[in-house]
């Protein structure tokens, strides 16, 4: 028996350890997704930490054998399903006060992830305790490698620059109404607000490669968090009285391309461009109508079948 | 953001004056500097966006 606390101590151990390390390498890959709030973090670290016990508890509990204490991980889901609530909530409260507003797309999407990242956090716990148990501490270190970086893979996700081209375009009026290049944006009564923005704004066109990153840009809330991140990234001039300058992203009808105008503090075409590529495709975003093509088919021949 | 397509006119400043009726406060204005001026000062105090409709009226509407 007394042999048996200091084993259980190792495996467990193996599984925090890595399940933390977790925690910590995707809270700093996704910077963007959270920026600021130290408490926030802690709260996350913290919350990972207890992620990771759990799923290193579960091999002991299973080896001893102790089912009922396993059966604790199905508690563990439901505590976490908690954690997007409360950043939903925590994100939504903060919003109503956001200048330029992430939009809530975003949210949710952000919400997603940090729960998503929790089981993650969860397996890689669970695997490296799995391998410390049957394959030694070599082994444990090992898979806690794999499962880290199978972790930052899986997190990564899609930006808007693997799916668009981001060109700098130009920013015209054709009367009152704000064109970048042939996109209108918006009717700007005011002559003086027009000759700023002429001076100070800076515009980029967004052009998809294919229909699928079409039909993602075309989403308001995806176009909302590009708008969002160039805005955080470069500043903007915004304030509560000057509502013409909200950056805005709007579509081409015809050709589907996304024409985004913003009135920067930092007037920085390459940040401008970098920001607007780093802008993370959200999940509710995200489609695929071109794969759509076998399902669409077999509808075509239900409804006509002599075709 | 205001993505969203609806808005409300909080007031208009025109030069038309038998152009407009209706709802919103009108305010006349005698040329189109005082128009622009009135039509500036009432987007800062209302937080509205000034539109132009072309047809010597401005808008002030709240996204």
């Amino acid at each position: 028996m007394f042999n048996l606390i200091p084993e259980y101590l190792l495996v467990i151990l193996a599984g925090v350890v890595a399940g933390s390390v977790t925690r910590v390498i995707l809270l700093r890959i996704d910077y963007r997704q959270y920026p600021g709030y130290p408490h926030g973090y802690l709260g996350h670290l913290f919350l990972g930490f207890i992620a990771s016990a759990l799923g290193a508890v579960a091999i002991p509990a299973i080896m001893e054998p102790d089912f009922a204490a396993a059966t604790f991980l199905a508690l563990a889901a439901q505590q976490f399903r908690e954690i997007r609530n409360i950043e939903r909530r925590t994100l939504e409260s903060l919003e109503r006060t956001e200048l330029v507003r992430r939009g809530l797309d975003y949210i949710e999407g952000i919400a997603r992830t940090f729960e998503a990242r929790n089981y993650l956090v969860m397996g890689t716990a669970f695997v490296t305790s799995l391998a410390a148990q049957f394959g030694g501490p070599a082994a444990a270190f090992a898979v806690a490698i794999v499962a880290v970086l199978f972790s930052m893979y899986f997190m990564s996700g899609q930006v808007v620059g693997s799916i668009c081209d981001v060109v700098p375009a130009r920013l015209s009026f054709q009367g009152a109404v704000m064109m970048v290049d042939e996109i209108g944006i918006m009717n700007v009564g005011i002559k003086e607000m027009r000759e700023k923005i002429l001076r100070d704004g800076l515009a980029v066109k967004l052009k998809p490669r294919d229909g699928n990153a079409r039909a993602t840009i075309h989403d308001i809330g995806q176009r909302n968090a590009i708008a969002f991140t160039a805005a955080v990234v470069l500043g903007t001039k915004k304030d509560v009285d000057i509502p013409e300058f909200t950056p805005m992203a709007r579509k081409n009808p015809d050709t589907g391309e996304v024409g985004l105008y913003i009135m920067p503090v930092e007037q920085d075409m390459e940040q401008l461009i970098a920001a607007v590529k780093l802008t993370p495709v959200l999940e509710s975003a995200r489609s695929k109508p071109l794969q759509a093509g076998v399902s669409i088919k077999e509808v075509k021949k239900q409804v006509n079948p002599h075709e | 953001m205001n993505e969203q397509s609806v808005g409300t006119i909080l007031a208009i400043v025109t030069l038309q004056m038998n152009m407009v009726g209706g709802g919103a406060p009108i305010f006349f204005a005698r040329d189109e500097e005082e128009q622009q001026k009135v039509a500036d000062y009432l987007s800062r105090i209302l937080d509205a966006t000034a539109h132009d409709l072309g047809n010597g009226s401005l808008i002030l509407v709240m996204h």
